[in-house]
């Protein structure tokens, strides 16, 4: 149960949260819809990608699968992607630049300071631009507020990976605050 | 230097805003209601006070310096108080419901699992109302979210404090509006 009372106790994760403060879930929804799906030379398969990698390393079981199942949406595959996601994408085709940048959302995730120059010069070796930096540092950075949010305040989540399927697919061609919970 | 190409004239946070518009635009709308809105029972400098507390816990100075002088210019123009409060919340003069709160941000900061259901207890014994604790935990985690993106890319952060103080005099009266933060306080730099 949530630590706090919300208004609908059967919406998983951060939807009851985002149902709750309808004042902090526009920006919050917003910022995802413009990182997630919004104009990019990154895919939103692998823009999908670095939010569920983000969510695993931070331990939160519901925005990773949500955001894995919506990342195998966009890709056309299955949802093996949730469990190949946890154990950083061996046997999955992903290019070297979304590695590298992969590699740069990780560091984020432990701390900003954490990112170096060698890191950063390494993804633009492999042809990451200045965008796609920007947005994996942000990207990384914003799943560290919408994990802590989902966790810090008890929210439930489904355990099975075939219950995000739809989610992920609505997340994936819908988007975010496209039609809100009643 | 900063990772990316940014505005030079820009520091910290602003740089990244003038940078990309498009996250600038939600992500100012978000401090904007954490920070700023009426509340209906946090004060503005309260929420400020736990915006910097968790800043200093990233150690990210732009932020940190920015929010304490955000939060002293609304607490009675009172830094000392604002460093206290970073220092040590146990025996800084604040309630003992804000005190509960800073403990919830600080577990939020090190992951959203660390909040026990007895720190929402505590708080709760304190005063501390469902609203509150919501908004604490999602300011904390929205911190977590600007340390990170200031410094993942390695933004410039000035080491004036008269600069801090005159950019919080500033947001604490205008809050968070995009058109508001877009301007440039190159001249008061080059003074100081």
């Amino acid at each position: 149960m949530a630590h706090i009372k919300l208004l609908n106790e059967e919406l998983p994760g951060i939807v009851g949260l985002l149902n709750y403060r309808p004042e902090t879930a526009k920006p919050l929804l917003e910022l995802a819809e413009t990182l997630l799906r919004g104009p990019s030379t990154l895919t939103s398969g692998e823009r999908e990608i670095i939010a569920a990698s983000v969510s695993w390393w931070n331990n939160c079981h519901f925005c990773h699968t949500s955001h894995a199942a919506a990342a195998a949406a966009h890709l056309n595959c299955d949802l093996s992607l949730v469990d190949e996601i946890k154990k950083g994408l061996p046997n999955t085709n992903v290019s070297d630049k979304l590695r590298a940048l992969l590699h740069i959302a990780h560091q984020v995730q432990r701390n900003g300071k954490e990112v170096t120059a060698e890191d950063v010069a390494y993804a633009r070796e492999l042809g990451a631009t200045d965008q796609e930096i920007h947005d994996t540092v942000l990207i990384a950075a914003a799943f560290c507020m919408y994990n802590r949010y989902v966790d810090g305040l008890g929210t439930w989540a489904p355990q099975a990976n075939e219950a995000y399927k739809e989610m992920g697919e609505r997340m994936a061609f819908v988007g975010y605050g496209k039609h809100q919970p009643a | 230097m900063p990772h990316i190409d940014l505005p030079e004239e820009y520091p910290g946070i602003r740089s990244l805003f003038v940078y990309r518009p498009e996250t600038a635009a939600p992500l100012c709308h978000l401090a904007q209601v954490l920070l700023h809105d009426p509340h209906p029972t946090l004060t503005a400098g309260e929420r400020e006070l736990i915006a910097s507390y968790v800043s200093n816990l990233n150690t990210c100075k732009f932020c940190t310096a920015t929010h304490s002088a955000i939060a002293k210019h609304q607490l009675g123009s009172d830094l000392s108080l604002v460093k206290h409060v970073l220092a040590d919340p146990e025996t800084a003069p604040i309630s003992d419901k804000l005190r509960a709160l800073l403990k919830i941000a600080a577990k939020v900061q090190t992951g959203g699992k660390n909040v026990l259901s007895e720190d929402i207890e505590t708080a709760r014994s304190e005063g501390a109302t469902d609203i509150e604790i919501h908004d604490t935990v999602l300011i904390a985690a929205a911190f977590c979210m600007y340390n990170r993106y200031v410094d993942g890319l390695a933004t410039w952060q000035p080491d004036t404090e008269a600069f801090y103080d005159k950019m919080g005099e500033q947001r604490a009266r205008e809050g968070y509006k995009p058109s508001s933060i877009n301007f440039t306080l190159t001249e008061e730099l080059k003074k100081s």
